[in-house]
């Protein structure tokens, strides 16, 4: 038992100093992931600021004033130009220099006074859906807004009702809190599958592979040798985006590390297991890099990171079932932001539990019947 | 052109690399002149780390030196390399053939690239195909060849131009001797058909001799240049052949004289030792040379192109090994008991492999015994590496009984690994670990650890001169460390049995004889080794050796017994390489006979 | 110089056709990419979850909610109390509450009612819709009771005083699928150009296969034709491959003219090539050129072209940074011949900076290759 736990050891420590000595490779495992986890702490963000508009006032009254005063003095729309007709819609449009159009025509304040509806038009670009949809609902918000001023000042106030809104989890509904708690999964679900599948195949390139071979190590043993520096390593990528996620952008941790550290681990090992068949599987290093790819980015696109789960089609939200990356997030997300503990996530753990002991197992059959 | 001008003329040619890891300047070339002659070969010899392909390399265009200039066909390389590249073929060690195309895909791409004409290539890649026997196989995947083939290949596409000047680097590294000898035929023809100008680098001393030119390299420096003649006659009165006396063997003679320091070379060869001594004439012994010789007969012989190689280079040398004497103390123990027949180790019995429809290995058959030294000769793509990785445990057998170190292969893998130990063609520890770092790994894959581990790595590091590169990383080491760090970790766990499969491929011939004393050290002591080669003469240092051929068992027996199989020449078995051409040949006739019937 | 291009071009096919993994790469990969982009990524919120407590059981209470039940978007459950609906927001079966407090009719009649929205934050944009959607649809009752005093004052019909008059151009339904085709034929472009280009030069580095190559009359630039054209071409089936889908599949309008879509996609197909190819000149290692195209080329394809992201939200450093990249300028090039048309001021600068682009890169990838081995 104890000469077993020692020559594990060894092949542990042999695979690391392998991974960590070259420092190309020290490298690659680090920046990126710090580089890429800031930029996207940056760049990923829904939500609009400075909204570049253009301005076609047709009326000029006194209403369509208040209405344009309102709308410059959000910070949110910025007049970048002022039309005189609506022959100038197009250009400002099509070459981006606006992202709205608010038209006014010329009978709003008479329409208005005779109590409506004085109807003001809107174009948005909606090239990019997203921003466009975001645009016209900040614009829809202030019109709300001023229609009930109007109301209540011209004595036909409709009771007033007010919405208020809270947004747990993330009170100021920032985007970057839900991005980075995702990537702490996806970057190293990336790093992990491209290491342990590239492992063996490089081995294998190497000539080192036939060496370890007549050892004495046993199919088993060299798996789990490839297999818990990956998880390390794997773990040492997500505390590199968790710190940058805490101490950088300040996001807050609301649940327990320990919880967090005890579901990551299940995660890079489900991910481990999956990285090693790939890697059984190819014949070269260059088959294991694309055959990783072609999995990793389904992966990414279908854990409900971009979209969720609930909207996609059947099939696909069965494909999904099957990706780690799935689970993965969600146990972080909910760890880190929601504070639950693991009992509330079984479900997640289970279906980690089940592509690991699934993977694994496989992986170890495919050493032994790939020998030759 | 002019004929008189010499194809190739280095002028004080200089070239430096920097070191990686320490940033030092290492100096690869050193004020290098020479001059090749116009449609002749010439041989470019040295140790390993001499500079070689550095040469090369610099001639075709691939590099730049830092002084010197070189002319090649009249250009100077530096200022107007592709002009040069036009017109030479250049075949380099590893010769990087499109795997992944076909044999005629790979000929297609070289004639295109060089512009050979439609009308001319018909006839042109007959002639390749006669030469390289390459033929039958022109829809087969490169990377699907045997090594031997392969280089046939490369240089089939270096040739496929008809260039002025050829440059070739080791070009029959890991080639069969069947297949080196077809190469060479291959290269003398173009020299005297098409005047064709050959600088070629090459271990094999052999080749050189066959050569109009001899340039010795050593550190950078040209050492000697001459014809064959000039350097053989450096060893002149120096070359000895030593029968054993009865009782005695070749082995145990060959190692008692070459420890003996005024010994500059002594090999087995043909039963008896081929000697080279420094200043005691040995036709007359001293009363310690007596003592060595130990009664075996001495008569001087004519001295071969090696001898002067080995005399020259230990005058700069000065006879200094690198690695420790190997002493008994520190070697595996095992008692060799003289008197009962030591037991058998390695047992086959029908063994069978089977890729597909291929049969690699055919009802194979035959023992090993602890202490032997077996030797598995063949042709590339006989069958060896299967057949040597099946007793690694690395395949397993289609059908047959495989039994090594008391352990049946089929259940007992694992245990039986743990008593072998491998050292593959290629090498294979980890690039990127320190010497130290990759013995512990494989130190404790064995299940060593504490004192045990470090007393073993010690002994290995010590016995194979490794003791100062400790924090070297094995990558960084030149190639004749690589090869000890190799068989350092191969030994850690004191193995019952060593399997080395190409040891000495591509090794200098001081590396060689040095690696040979290891071996014939740990056999005296009781680890049987088996070893695959195909420097003939190095057969003779093996106990017995099996010859295979297309999967099948075609000789067994001691060199001698070989060597009498293949019939007598002049009243005399033949050496060693030509009793395998012969048998070799006599196998692939008799199959020819039988197809054809 | 043809034939030796030829030649060596023919040798690339041939390798490409005999690796099934590049193939998979180039025309597998496209077409499941496009499955999943086309049918399981959508920005667009449907029947989304809310959970609805009514804790005041009046029927003015019920209409407030009235417009929950008739929007599209939403699917709103009725729960009994605040800890079952937190409960089901905490394991996310519902994505927001909306609570009608029990004093709602009263502070109504007093005119400052209030509803309770709570929203599960983590993920924004899913949040940030549904919250509109919310509003909107209790907006509804405010307008209905607006519409009712109004018409008490004699006059209005249906909507406040001001409505709004919306207009989407060029995606009147603004379907984000719309949207991520463009995004998803930079991706696929960038993939298999600057990927698999820089894993081919970077492999025969690694396999030795240039040292031989190099000693004949082949030029650098002759081997970097060879080794454009093949993957060129694989690039221009996967954006063949997306275009079809585009029409076929998801019914996107290809407003723009279909030649300057092929012009604008040759140049940045040749950028991407030419950024792989510079790639594996400068690291000649495939692992760490695997590595340096995903951080160089893909992931900021992904990530600061505004694609996924509008570059008009970042950080100013991080929106210059996006601004160039090549691929930012094609994917506005793309989405506006898509979906606005020939915009001709936008279609000249945008294709002169990847013209641009793609000289420069190749005029690099030119220099950086040179026929030495060290």
């Amino acid at each position: 038992m104890r000469d077993t736990l020692y020559r594990l050891l060894n092949i542990c420590r042999k695979e690391l100093l392998v991974i960590l000595k070259d420092p190309a490779n020290r490298l690659v495992l680090v920046l990126p992931t710090i580089v890429q986890s800031l930029i996207f702490g940056y760049a990923a963000t829904f939500d609009l600021r400075a909204v570049p508009y253009a301005l076609l006032d047709q009326d000029g009254g006194q209403a369509a004033t208040e209405l344009i005063a309102r709308v410059d003095g959000t910070g949110f729309f910025e007049r970048v130009a002022t039309l005189h007709s609506e022959a100038g819609f197009a250009p400002v449009i099509d070459t981006q220099r606006a992202l709205m159009i608010l038209h006014i025509g010329p009978r709003f304040e008479q329409r208005l006074r005779a109590g409506g509806p004085a109807p003001v038009q809107v174009i948005v670009d909606a090239r990019n859906s997203n921003t466009a949809a975001s645009a016209a609902a900040h614009f829809a918000g202030i019109v709300a807004a001023f229609n009930q001023d109007w109301l209540a000042r011209h004595g036909a106030a409709g009771p007033a009702l007010t919405i208020e809104t809270r947004a747990w989890f993330n009170p100021n509904l920032e985007t970057r809190w839900h991005m980075l708690t995702a990537l702490i999964a996806g970057l190293s679900m990336i790093q992990t599958l491209l290491l342990t599948a590239l492992s063996v195949a490089r081995e294998r390139e190497q000539g080192t592979f036939d060496q370890l071979l007549v050892t004495p190590y046993r199919p088993f043993e060299i798996m789990v040798g490839k297999a818990l520096p990956s998880i390390f390593v794997g773990l040492v990528q997500a505390s590199l985006i968790l710190m940058v996620a805490t101490l950088w952008f300040g996001i807050p941790l609301v649940g327990s590390l320990i919880a967090l550290y005890a579901g990551l681990i299940l995660f890079t090992t489900a991910c481990v297991g999956i990285g090693l068949s790939i890697s059984a599987l190819s014949a070269s290093m260059q088959q294991a890099m694309l055959y990783t790819f072609m999995l990793a980015m389904p992966f990414m696109l279908l854990s409900g990171l971009a979209t969720p789960i609930k909207n996609m089609p059947e099939a696909m939200q069965w494909f999904t079932a099957a990706n780690p990356l799935r689970y993965g997030i969600d146990i972080v997300q909910r760890i880190y932001l929601e504070g639950v503990g693991l009992g509330t996530l079984a479900g997640d753990i289970a279906a980690l539990a089940v592509i690991a002991a699934l993977t694994l197992p496989l992986a170890a059959w495919l050493f032994r019947h790939r020998l030759a | 052109m002019n004929a008189q001008a010499p194809a190739l003329a280095a002028r004080g040619v200089g070239k430096r690399f920097v070191d990686r890891q320490t940033r030092a300047a290492v100096v690869a070339l050193d004020a290098v002149s020479f001059e090749a002659a116009h449609g002749e070969l010439t041989a470019l010899v040295g140790p390993d780390g001499a500079g070689k392909t550095t040469f090369l390399r610099l001639a075709a265009g691939l590099m730049g030196a830092e002084a010197g200039t070189l002319q090649v066909l009249g250009i100077d390389v530096a200022r107007d390399p592709q002009a040069v590249q036009n017109r030479i073929g250049y075949m380099p060690q590893r010769f990087g053939l499109y795997e992944d195309l076909t044999v005629q895909e790979n000929l297609d791409l070289y004639a295109d690239l060089h512009g050979v004409p439609a009308a001319t290539r018909r006839d042109r890649y007959a002639r390749l195909m006669e030469m390289s026997a390459l033929g039958p196989f022109t829809a087969r995947l490169a990377g699907k060849l045997s090594g031997g083939m392969k280089q046939k290949l490369g240089l089939a596409c270096t040739l496929v131009a008809e260039p002025e000047l050829l440059l070739l680097d080791e070009p029959t590294v890991g080639v069969d001797p069947l297949s080196r000898h077809e190469l060479w035929e291959i290269l003398l023809g173009l020299v005297a058909e098409r005047r064709t100008t050959v600088l070629v680098s090459t271990a094999y001393l052999d080749e050189a001799a066959r050569c109009a030119q001899v340039v010795l390299l050593h550190q950078g420096r040209v050492l000697r240049q001459g014809t064959p003649q000039d350097i053989r006659s450096e060893a002149e009165g120096l070359s000895f052949t030593a029968v054993p006396a009865t009782g005695d063997s070749v082995r145990r003679l060959q190692a008692r004289l070459f420890d003996d320091p005024p010994t500059i070379d002594a090999v087995p060869r043909g039963g008896a030792v081929h000697l080279v001594r420094r200043d005691v004439r040995p036709d007359n012994p001293d009363a310690a040379l007596q003592a060595v010789l130990a009664g075996a007969r001495i008569e001087a012989v004519a001295p071969s192109l090696e001898d002067g190689f080995m005399v020259l280079l230990d005058a700069v040398v000065g006879g200094e090994r690198t690695t420790a004497a190997p002493g008994v103390a520190d070697l595996p123990a095992g008692s060799v008991s003289a008197a009962a027949e030591p037991p058998t180790v390695i047992e086959v019995r029908d063994v069978v492999r089977r890729f597909g429809d291929f049969t690699a290995v055919d009802r194979t058959t035959f023992s090993v015994r602890r202490g032997e030294i077996f030797g598995l000769l063949g042709p590339n793509g006989a069958g060896k590496t299967t057949t040597f990785r099946m007793l690694c445990g690395l395949l397993p057998a289609s059908s047959g009984f495989l039994r090594v170190a008391g352990h049946d292969l089929r259940h007992a893998r694992a245990q039986a690994r743990g008593k072998i130990g491998y050292v593959s063609q290629k090498f294979a520890l980890y690039a990127s670990l320190t010497v130290d770092e990759n013995l512990d790994f494989f130190g404790g894959a064995y299940g060593l650890r504490g004192t045990r581990l470090r007393m073993r790595r010690e002994a290995v590091t010590t016995r194979f001169g490794l003791g100062e590169r400790g924090a070297t990383r094995a990558g960084e080491l030149p190639g004749g460390y690589r090869q000890r760090l190799a068989m350092a970790a191969a030994l850690l766990h004191e193995p019952e049995i060593l399997f080395l499969d190409e040891p000495t491929s591509g090794a200098d011939p001081p590396a060689r004889r040095e690696f040979w004393r290891h071996i014939t050290t740990l056999a005296e002591s009781g680890t049987t080794i088996v070893v695959t080669t195909h420097f003939m003469e190095e057969a003779e240092y093996c106990d017995r050796v099996l010859i295979q051929e297309a999967g099948r068992v075609l000789a067994v027996g001691t060199p001698l017994e070989i060597r009498r199989q293949a019939g007598e020449r002049d009243g005399r078995p033949p050496d060693m390489e030509q009793a395998f051409t012969a048998i070799v040949a006599q196998a692939r006739a008799a199959a020819g006979d039988r197809v054809a019937a | 110089m043809m034939r030796r291009v030829l030649a060596l071009t023919r040798k690339e096919v041939h390798q490409l056709l005999r690796d099934r993994s590049n193939l998979m790469l180039g025309g597998v990969l496209p077409i499941i990419l496009i499955l999943i982009f086309g049918y399981g990524l959508s920005f667009d919120v449907r029947d989304a979850p809310v959970a609805v407590v009514m804790e005041d059981a009046s029927p003015l209470a019920h209409e407030a909610i009235a417009g929950l039940t008739l929007s599209r978007y939403l699917a709103p459950m009725i729960v009994r109390d605040m800890p079952s609906a937190e409960a089901l927001l905490h394991a996310r079966e519902v994505d927001a509450i909306l609570r009608v407090p029990a004093d709602f009719s009263r502070r109504y009649a007093g005119g400052d009612a209030q509803l309770q929205v709570i929203l599960h934050g983590v993920d924004v944009a899913r949040a940030r819709t549904i919250d509109s959607y919310l509003r909107a649809a209790v907006g509804q009752m405010a307008l209905r009771e607006a519409d009712r005093a109004g018409a008490l004052r004699g006059g209005a019909a249906a909507g406040g005083p001001v409505s709004i008059e919306q207009r989407m151009w060029f995606n009147a339904a603004n379907t984000s699928t719309w949207f991520l085709v463009p995004g998803l034929i930079v991706l696929i472009t960038t993939l298999v150009g600057a990927f698999l280009t820089a894993l081919v030069m970077a492999r025969e580095w690694e396999r030795g296969t240039l040292e031989a190559l190099f000693v004949t009359p082949v030029r650098p630039i002759e081997i970097l034709v060879a080794k454009l054209l093949p993957y060129f071409a694989v690039a221009m089936l996967g954006l063949v491959l997306c275009l079809l889908a585009a029409r076929g599949l998801f019914h996107v309008p290809i407003r723009g003219s279909l030649e300057v879509i092929l012009l604008a996609s040759v140049c940045y197909v040749f950028v991407s090539l030419a950024i792989g190819l510079l790639i594996s000149a400068a690291t000649k290692n495939q692992f760490l050129a695997s590595q340096i195209a995903l951080v160089v080329s893909f992931m900021p394809a992904l990530m600061l072209s505004g694609f996924l992201f509008d570059l008009r939200n970042m950080p100013a450093a991080v929106s210059a940074l996006g601004h160039v990249l090549p691929a930012t300028h094609y994917l506005e090039l793309l989405k506006s011949l898509f979906l606005a048309g020939n915009v001709w001021p936008m279609i000249l600068r945008d294709t002169a900076i990847l013209l641009l682009y793609a000289l420069l890169l190749l005029a690099l990838a030119r220099s950086r290759t040179r026929k030495r081995l060290e």
